[in-house]
């Protein structure tokens, strides 16, 4: 991780004094003195702020898989939200740029250890809200071992995207899902590769917004975001992976599958 | 840590079911450092040839102490240890016992042969010292026929899936009494880790029918009625189902379907939130990929 190392030696060279641009940490966590620089740069002005909503489950059943949801509709003038955690090997996992979208995204994490879980967002003017709690990644004991890439057919279905509009009033919603391994590169000499950009713009041509991952995102990532459109607009998105790979697709609300037939297998 | 080294003592407490029955109380709780491990029920039969235990509790030090235990009330050693199901928190004390003395299924014998050890990690992250030296041991008895007698007892073998793709639930055919391992839950929420919800229905159907007087449920007090507790097993994992199901059709993201309201129906049921957010995890891949129409492929 050559980034990581560029910051590292940067956080080394600067006096202690610098850190007091981080407010003090109310999870207590040991890595937020350097995770908050490395997701909001130097000098930046970081405030706590419980109006960033950060929802999770209260269990990691599966710690491949943590659903994570971020929802600052409260808070005006949000221009982009990061999801990070900060035992992960790979801290950041969502970046996301909002244009016409409300401040809203969820997805799902893969964690490693016990770690805060953070949203932070940034303002127009530059400066960031942030807000989290801890998780204990351990499970509830009857979930088997994490492994890199759970399904073993990912190469066949590489690019396949999955997705549904829900048009409701005031809120639409889009939820998309797309197949690839989101290989950290940590594992069985299986190098980094993952979804790394996904772009997302309504059928009237305005952008919704720009979604950055890192391998930290659950295999086969998905997205739920809160596109504003209006009514009878599709949703089309395009992005690709560390690859060169491209996923696009279009979203309408017509598209709906076959019913479904319950949660059993 | 709130338990101290010298507390790895678990003081398994036996409730008596019926004549030559006793049962020891799970938490109704998650695995924790607190309970050690401790949360699933754990039944002793009287044989004249020896104490039948029905499940062995989540480690090697629990399947030591349930051997003393067994002892005292029946006054023999362990004739056979039956194992329900494949999940940690009844199997992992067979490390107690030798492999002849354990009985399973085949079904459950391919299924703890593959996936039994995968566990281990977990529960030892989980729980520590409670678990020193457990080490799985793969059952050496296996399960052929509809029932087998021990010392005069005649228990039926009803091999059945649901809850996972091996179940086993044990009839007492003298006290008519069903030890129905985790196919049955009472007043403690059902966990779905390995569930197959239309195979659990048809279980609880076979369950439902047999004549029984009382059941012990897999965690959760022992219902002293014939299927008060199958009726709410099933009322659970049907209204999980349902609910689950709407919520992906409504598009909630599985945070908020982890959210959602139970229903005041079940309000007697313990760690109802953290079974259906596990649930939640459990079943909502499946359903997204059902419910989420493909919308692009690879050019
Ligand atoms: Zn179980």
């Amino acid at each position: 991780m050559k980034t990581l190392g560029i910051l590292l030696a940067g956080l080394l060279a600067i006096p202690a004094t610098a850190d007091a641009a981080l407010p003090k940490d109310q999870l207590g966590s040991p890595m937020w003195g350097y995770v908050g620089k490395q997701v909001f740069g130097e000098n930046a002005v970081v405030r706590f702020d419980p109006r960033v909503k950060v929802d999770f489950p209260k269990i990691a059943e599966n710690q491949r898989s943590f659903p994570v949801q971020v929802d600052a509709r409260a808070i005006p003038n949000v221009v982009r939200i990061v999801i990070f955690a900060d035992m992960n090997p790979i801290q950041q996992s969502i970046d996301f740029s909002l244009a016409n979208a409300e401040p809203f995204i969820a997805t799902r994490i893969k964690l490693d250890q016990r770690t805060p879980v953070r949203g932070a967002v940034q303002l127009k003017d530059g400066s960031w809200l942030v807000s989290g709690g801890w998780i204990d990644a351990a499970g509830g004991g009857c979930s088997a071992p994490p492994v890199s890439r759970v399904k073993g057919d990912w190469a066949q279905h590489l690019g396949e995207s999955r997705g549904r509009l829900w048009e409701n009033a005031g809120a639409a919603r889009v939820m998309l899902s797309f197949r690839h391994p989101m290989d950290t590169g940590f594992v069985d000499n299986i190098p980094a590769y993952y979804l790394e950009r996904m772009t997302v713009t309504s059928s009237g041509g305005s952008a919704i917004g720009t979604v950055h991952m890192q391998a930290s995102v659950a295999e086969d990532p998905v997205l739920t975001l809160m596109p504003k459109i209006k009514p009878g607009e599709s949703v089309s998105f395009d992005g690709r992976d560390t690859n060169g790979i491209e996923y696009a697709g279009i979203v309408t609300a017509a598209t709906v599958g076959a019913a479904v037939q319950g949660a059993g297998r | 840590m709130p338990v101290a080294a010298a507390a790895f003592h678990y003081d398994l407490k036996p409730e008596v079911v019926a004549d030559g029955i006793w049962v020891i109380r799970g938490a109704d709780d998650a695995i924790l450092m607190g309970n050690g491990g401790a949360i699933a029920n754990v039944t002793i039969l009287d044989t004249k040839d020896g104490a039948v235990l029905v499940d062995a509790g989540p480690s090697l030090r629990y399947g030591t102490e349930l051997t003393a235990l067994a002892k005292k009330l029946t006054g023999k050693p362990v004739a056979r240890v039956y194992l329900t199901h494949l999940h940690p928190d009844h199997t992992y004390g067979d490390a107690a016992f030798q492999p002849l003395q354990i009985a399973a299924t085949p079904a459950l014998i391919a299924e703890l042969k593959s996936e039994g050890p995968g566990f281990s990690d977990g529960m030892y992250r989980l729980l520590g010292d409670w678990m020193r030296g457990t080490e799985l041991h793969i059952p050496g008895h296996v399960i052929a026929t509809p029932s087998e007698t021990i010392g005069g007892r005649t228990l039926r073998m009803l091999a059945l899936a649901g809850h996972s793709g091996a179940d086993l639930a044990i009839y007492d055919e003298a006290t008519k009494t069903l030890i129905a391992g985790d196919l049955v839950f009472h007043d403690r929420a059902p966990s779905t880790p390995h569930a197959d919800l239309p195979r659990w229905r048809t279980s609880l159907d076979t369950l439902k029918g047999l004549g029984q007087a009382r059941v012990v449920p897999g965690h959760g007090p022992i219902d002293l009625t014939p299927h008060a507790a199958i009726d709410q097993t099933r009322d659970w994992i049907d209204w999980v189902d349902t609910a689950l199901t709407d919520a992906i059709q409504a598009g909630l993201d599985p945070v908020e379907a982890g959210e959602i309201a139970i229903p005041p129906r079940f309000a007697m049921m313990k760690a109802a939130r953290y079974e259906l957010q596990r649930s939640v995890s459990h079943f909502y891949p499946g359903l997204e990929e059902r419910s989420l129409p493909l919308v692009g492929k690879r050019a």
